[in-house]
């Protein structure tokens, strides 16, 4: 379960093609920074529930 | 020489420099420990705990060429540059998995450095010496790197100069740097880590606020950078790849170097140093949940590189884009404020780097080659020695050596690097490998992934592997795979040495749940 939460953000960041566009926008930025910039603390959360999920 | 100084921004400059000058000296004192044993003056006496790891790496990982270089990258090429995200997505899954285990198994045996564990675990001194110098070399050029960081904001400044009167201010930082490093070891850097990410973010956010209010927003910055980038492609008549977005091509080496690059950082001597300072595992998982902080100032800090183009900045060398885009956008002091983030920023790892190497040195070269009877008081002096040795080699490679061979030479550090990751990485959880198949491996990755980087006319971070693939991969994660097949296959044949001072219990270390 640990490898697992922390394998998918790692995948979700190489899915490159998947968000390599301009469109939809949120705040003006396109969805190529705006997807990576919010995967950063997305993925900050994943590694908190494996985290969470050991010392358990 | 210093007739265009732009005084306000200067002052505030040397006022900050002066500020963690004293602190350098005065960390010798701080959670004090015998300094004349290695682990106390280089790493400082693993009694850093979540929040010192938390400012230590973070300072020592994001560099001062860092915030230069990559919105420079972005500046000059759009989206690309971006890699820089996605690589430090995946540095902490990893370093939360991993680190705690080689922490853990380092903590019981008294290692320093990724050599000390090599040897440790293998029984193989040379390959541990292939890890030491592999460290060395690939961190050299990263130094000088940190200096050419530091020399744009001094120049910005508005100090010029010819010869080597040029390189006068950085040479005076150089050696204050060296003499605190010298008399505090690793508490000087950690210390100063502290004012040194407190103005980045200070900067980062005022710049992620400010400027856009200034430049109509950011729909409106990345519209202009995205015009420009166009007009760029188009003038050089669609040969140069930039854009918002990457290119089709540009896809696999975009993921390619992200996942290269992330399984290179941490095996760094420097990154080694912050990670084993750590006062236990569970500081390193704390500290792979709160790192990405600083992964989001990167993300931002890329922006800037748009923020340029947006308010027409024009540099014939993009690494001036973010000095120039403060000098525009911002009153004078606080340029300063933010040059000497940036300076200070160039401080940390450099130190960080010098350390490490000489920890690396002493022990996987002097200590297993030269006089294996050193004493610990000899072992700590020696390391200071190396320390000084160090940052004077980087200062010179800086002056004789054009800026474009520092930053090839670390772009090759990185696909070097990399290439003792299998028997790292992979030696904290099987035992299937061995010295000698591990060492095979390292010299063929490490030929292999040069002559693929070795371009006609400028070193090449990635290809197609002599044609094998339909499309372009990083070099270093090219190799390295290859390294890791050839030791796979040769381990059962190869046995070398079979003593292994390390037991499965070595390497849990003990958890306290939060």
């Amino acid at each position: 379960m640990k490898y697992v939460l922390l394998l998918i953000p790692c995948v979700l960041a190489l899915c490159t093609p998947l968000y390599n566009g301009i469109d939809p926008r949120l705040a003006g930025f396109p969805l190529f920074y705006w997807s990576l910039l919010l995967l950063v603390p997305v993925s900050a959360l994943f590694i908190l529930a494996a985290y969470k999920g050991e010392a358990r | 020489m210093i007739e265009n100084l732009n005084w306000p921004a200067t002052l505030v400059f040397v006022f900050f420099f002066a500020v963690v000058t004293v602190m350098g000296f005065m960390a010798a004192r701080w959670k004090s420990g015998p300094l004349d044993v290695l682990h106390e003056w280089g790493l400082g006496g693993r009694r850093f705990g979540a929040w010192i790891t938390w400012f230590l790496l973070g300072g020592d990982l994001y560099t001062a060429y860092t915030v230069i270089a990559v919105p420079a990258l972005v500046y000059a090429i759009g989206a690309y540059g971006f890699f820089a995200v996605p690589y430090t997505i995946l540095i902490y899954p990893l370093l939360f998995v991993a680190f705690p285990r080689l922490w853990a198994v380092a903590h019981r045996h008294e290692y320093i450095t990724a050599g000390d564990f090599i040897l440790g675990r293998y029984g193989d001194k040379w390959l541990a010496l292939a890890v030491c110098a592999t460290g060395i070399v690939a961190t050299m050029p990263y130094i000088a790197l940190q200096l050419v960081g530091m020399e744009r904001v001094i120049q910005a400044l508005g100090f010029q100069g010819t010869g080597i009167a040029s390189h006068l201010p950085l040479t005076i930082a150089f050696v204050i740097l060296a003499l605190y490093t010298y008399s505090s070891g690793l508490r000087a850097p950690a210390m100063i880590a502290f004012v040194k990410d407190t103005m980045i973010y200070i900067f980062v956010i005022a710049a992620v606020v400010y400027i856009p209010s200034q430049l109509g927003g950011y729909g409106a910055i990345f519209d202009a950078a995205g015009a420009a980038l166009d007009k760029k492609v188009a003038a050089s008549g669609g040969k140069i790849a930039a854009g918002l977005i990457l290119k089709p091509a540009q896809v696999t080496p975009f993921i390619t170097l992200a996942i290269g690059s992330a399984m290179a950082l941490f095996l760094y001597p420097h990154s080694m140093t912050g990670i084993l300072a750590a006062s236990s595992g569970n500081a390193i998982r704390r500290n792979a949940i709160a790192l990405p902080a600083y992964s989001l100032v990167l993300g931002l800090i890329a922006l800037m590189g748009y923020m340029a183009h947006a308010a027409g900045i024009q540099v014939a060398n993009p690494q001036d884009a973010v000095p120039q885009l403060f000098l525009k956008m911002f009153p004078s002091w606080f340029a300063g404020f933010t040059f000497a983030a940036i300076a200070i920023g160039a401080l940390v790892p450099a130190a960080v780097m010098s350390i490490g190497a000489a920890n690396t040195f002493t022990r996987n070269f002097w200590k297993a080659f030269v006089n294996p009877n050193l004493t610990p008081a000899s072992e700590a002096g020696l390391a200071k020695i190396v320390s000084l040795i160090v940052k004077v080699g980087a200062l010179l490679i800086l002056f004789v050596m054009p800026t474009q061979f520092a930053i090839d030479l670390q772009l090759l550090g990185g696909v070097w690097m990399i290439q003792i990751f299998p028997a790292l990485i992979f030696g904290l959880y099987t035992r299937w490998f061995t010295g000698p198949a591990l060492l095979i491996g390292w010299a063929v990755g490490t030929i292999l992934g040069t002559w693929l980087s070795w371009g006609a006319t400028a070193w090449t971070p990635a290809s197609n592997f002599f044609g094998w693939l339909s499309f372009n991969s990083y070099n270093g994660l090219s190799s390295v795979i290859v390294n890791i097949i050839i030791a796979a296959i040769l381990s059962p044949v190869l046995r070398g040495s079979t003593s292994d001072q390390t037991t499965e219990a070595d390497y849990q270390d003990r958890r306290v749940p939060a």
